[in-house]
């Protein structure tokens, strides 16, 4: 076989394992991401009911209800509007009132905003960075308040 | 007193990193012996001077020395010593210091192993080395300055997140960085040979060591990374395809390719263009890992504080070195001879589509955890992209590897038989087909489980039908078998076992589909069944740790009636930080498990538990293990050695030898 066929065959093979590859990439992309808004711009965008979603803000103080079996609701709020979420199964260690959170899950026709999983941040120092930034847009996290730290 | 030595350590240690950077390439430029001669003592010292830096910061942790911000906001002195003692690196100043240590420590293990090098070229690797941990040691000093004092000492300190007061964490970071900070030695390899022109199998030969000691704990420190947050985040998962732990795949995905090519330029001479490129490709996937978790880009564990002028610097560094490297990279690719001529069914052929395979996974990764920052930067949507994407892309693109995996084995150099090779491979691959039979006859389950479990029976056994013949070819006694063991070379039983270590874990991966999964909420007395056993949780018995108080829920585990293990999973509280953590119970039995974690304990001792049966979970771990066993047998064969073998022969045949 001559050089110009052996690399003639290496780019084609390169060019099919890169091509599925693109395709893969691009039926997922379209499929699996998840959006992430915060409790006002879910109000805007009102996007489907049924669409996988990530939403998070604070929990709003003394919102939390245990309604029975492991299954709680709480308001998710951004200080502008806010967004009942109610969720099953256990609460991350991290999980409290007036606290950053967020969850992921879907919107149902009633507003109501079923998550299947609540991300707890691992750190409490600081504030869930799409937290952080969607409160930043509605203008009520100050930078420096929350995140001084001494010695700097 | 000895942490403003360790600073002071610290900036001689830049100084003797600039001339290092500097004067050895000057001397092969301009052939001067001397000037090429001094790069080796330099690296040492350079070693010397950072390892006391990091002491003396290790010291001033040891002994809770609170006059220094980096102790006061990661420390108490409660803290037990062990954690002191980690500590160091669970912070971004002491991880970075760590970084640079790594970074001089395998300059330093150039200098002093590699004498049979020709003197240029290690000259030139030194001066790479240098440049590197001139950049970070700079970036250390400018942006994040462990020795830095605070005025007016606080008495005690802030205490380490305590997720970090652990042992796997004791244990991951040091090896992830050996590994890929040890990814900038190949790097160095490669610059230094576009800069000397000196990319031959002479390069493939030198390489190759340093990438398998990189690799070999890149393997570990993954493996250890993912065992820690399996069992402190207390969700029951092991990989989470998040950014950080994809920033550690993907090095290791480019250097398990790099490798496999590096074994085709040394033997073949062929791949030379590619080699370089992914040796350079490799490190500059470190690089920009490091600026994912250090710049503050990310939100994770590891990200931990966020200072933007940190990334702007991080990312200069990137640009530099990635950059660079390529321009030179483009400007000296052009000349390069051919190499040796293969056919596509061949040893070389099987490497190549390995090299495709990884790298086009590599490149899937890449895209699912930049897309949503890209994405972020330019449109200001916010998305995340997670395990559902990386089932789709990744997964597929590596079934094909497991498969081609003992082909690439058995094929020879040059040109190969592939239904030969097939007829051999019969009988892993039967035993595979057999082995998803009777699972799904007699265990059910999802199909993903049975035939990724068949997969992984052909693996493991596909590994070793090359070794088995060679040994037991022809029906022989074991005596001879014995005697035919020591003739084989110590790398295709390296290879052997890194490839059954594959095939082990995707055994434990496959297995986690026959697991189960219960949350539900328990009062002392209260008894479930999971998997094959039965728990029961009997009380919650509060304790107290030197930095933390816990309540723990003891919970008894029987087989049949017999009680085989008690486990206490643990609700800690610390109280510098005011935090909770989750301690999960893990009793490992056989090779499987049963993992409960705890939470919101009430005042009756009822707890919220989550618990999960996992069949076979340790295999996955273990398989790593294995890989890595693969690697230090490869490892201690003659043909991988640094240097002492070398210096032996040298001593026999006083005349300079090119690489075997």
């Amino acid at each position: 076989m001559t050089r110009k066929k052996r690399r003639l065959g290496l780019i084609s093979a390169a060019l099919a394992v890169l091509g599925l590859a693109l395709g893969l990439v691009l039926v997922a992309l379209r499929d699996n991401i998840v959006f992430f808004y915060g409790p006002s711009e879910l109000a805007q965008k009102a996007p489907q009911a049924g669409q996988r979603l990530r939403i998070g803000g604070l929990v709003r103080q003394g919102s939390l209800v245990h309604e029975g079996d492991r299954t709680v609701r709480f308001a998710v709020t951004d200080k502008k509007q806010e967004v009942e979420v109610t969720y099953t199964g256990l609460l991350p260690d991290l999980f409290r009132e007036g606290q950053g959170v967020v969850a992921e899950g879907t919107l149902g026709q009633d507003k109501l905003f079923h998550a299947d999983s609540i991300l707890a941040k691992h750190d409490e120092r600081y504030m869930p960075r799409d937290v952080a930034d969607a409160l930043k847009r509605q203008g009520v996290w100050r930078e420096g308040a929350e995140a001084a730290s001494m010695g700097k | 007193m000895i942490v403003e030595t360790g600073h002071y350590a610290l900036v001689l240690a830049l100084a003797l990193a600039l001339v290092n950077s500097v004067l050895p390439v000057w001397g092969s430029v301009a052939r001067d012996q001397r000037l090429m001669a001094v790069a080796p003592p330099v690296a040492l010292m350079g070693f010397g001077l950072v390892a006391y830096a990091y002491i003396a910061l290790t010291m001033a942790h040891v002994v809770s020395d609170f006059s220094l911000v980096n102790v006061v906001e990661n420390s108490h002195s409660a803290k037990p010593l062990i954690y002191k003692i980690t500590g160091v690196w669970g912070n971004h100043e002491g991880s970075m210091l760590l970084w640079v240590l790594v970074l001089s420590l395998f300059a330093a293990a150039v200098a002093s192993f590699s004498r049979s090098m020709p003197e240029d070229f290690r000259a030139n690797v030194l001066a790479v080395q240098s440049w590197i941990a001139a950049a970070f040691i700079l970036f250390i000093l400018l942006t994040s300055n462990p020795f830095a004092r605070v005025a007016g000492a606080p008495a005690e300190g802030n205490d380490l997140n305590p997720l970090l007061q652990d042992m796997g964490l004791a244990i991951h970071p040091p090896l992830l960085y050996l590994g890929y900070v040890g990814l900038s030695i190949t790097y160095s390899f490669a610059a230094a040979a576009l800069i000397s022109g000196r990319i031959d199998a002479v390069f493939a030969r030198f390489v190759r060591p340093w990438t398998l000691i990189a690799w070999i704990s890149l393997t570990l420190g993954i493996a250890m990374g993912s065992y820690w947050a399996y069992y402190t985040l207390g969700w029951g998962g092991f990989w989470f395809w998040d950014p950080v732990e994809n920033a550690s795949l993907m090095p290791w995905l480019a250097a398990t390719a790099l490798l496999h090519c590096t074994a085709v330029m040394e033997k073949r001479e062929a791949l030379k263009i590619w080699t370089i490129f992914l040796a350079i490709l490799a490190f500059s996937l470190s690089l920009i890992g490091t600026f994912l978790v250090r710049s503050g880009v990310l939100t994770s564990v590891h990200a931990f504080a966020s200072d933007p002028t940190r990334g702007v610097f991080i990312l200069l560094i990137l640009v530099i070195f990635i950059g660079g490297s390529l321009a030179l990279f483009a400007l000296r690719a052009g000349g390069l001879q051919q190499g040796g001529l293969f056919a596509p069914v061949s040893r070389e052929g099987a490497i190549v589509l390995n090299n495709l395979l990884l790298t086009t996974c590599c490149a899937t990764v890449f895209v699912g955890t930049l897309y949503p920052l890209a994405l972020e930067a330019i449109t200001g949507e916010k998305i995340s992209v997670g395990p559902p994407f990386f089932n789709l892309t990744f997964v597929p693109l590596f079934i094909p590897l497991f498969i081609l995996m003992p082909f690439g084995q058995l094929l020879p150099w040059k040109r190969g038989d592939l239904a030969g090779v097939a007829q051999r491979l019969a009988v892993a691959f039967g035993a595979g087909l057999i082995f998803m039979g009777i699972l799904a006859a007699w265990r059910g389950g999802p199909a993903v489980s049975v035939i990724l479990s068949g997969v992984a029976v052909y693996v493991i056994l596909g590994s070793f039908v090359d070794l088995g013949r060679r040994l037991f070819g022809g029906g022989v006694s074991t005596e001879m078998v014995s005697q035919r063991a020591r003739g084989v070379p110590r790398h295709a039983f390296g290879t052997a076992f890194a490839h059954a270590g594959l095939g082990v874990t995707l055994l434990g991966l496959a297995a986690t589909g026959w697991g189960a999964e219960k949350i539900t909420m328990l009062t002392p007395g209260d008894a479930i069944e999971i998997g094959p056993y039965q728990l029961t949780f009997e009380s919650v018995v509060p304790r107290n740790g030197p930095n933390y108080s816990e309540l723990a829920g003891r919970t008894t585990i029987r087989a049949k009636g017999e009680v085989v293990a008690t486990i206490e999973p643990a609700m800690r509280f610390y109280p510098v930080r005011g935090m909770n953590r989750s301690e999960a119970g893990i009793a490992t039995l056989g090779l499987g498990q049963v993992y409960m974690s705890i939470a919101d304990v009430a005042a009756n001792g009822a707890v919220n538990a989550r618990i999960f049966w996992k069949p076979l979970v340790a295999l996955i771990w273990i398989g790593a293990l294995v890989m890595a066993f693969g690697g230090c047998l490869s490892l201690s064969d003659r043909s991988f050695r640094v240097g002492i073998a070398r210096r032996a022969h040298k001593a026999r045949a006083p005349s300079p030898q090119p690489a075997e």
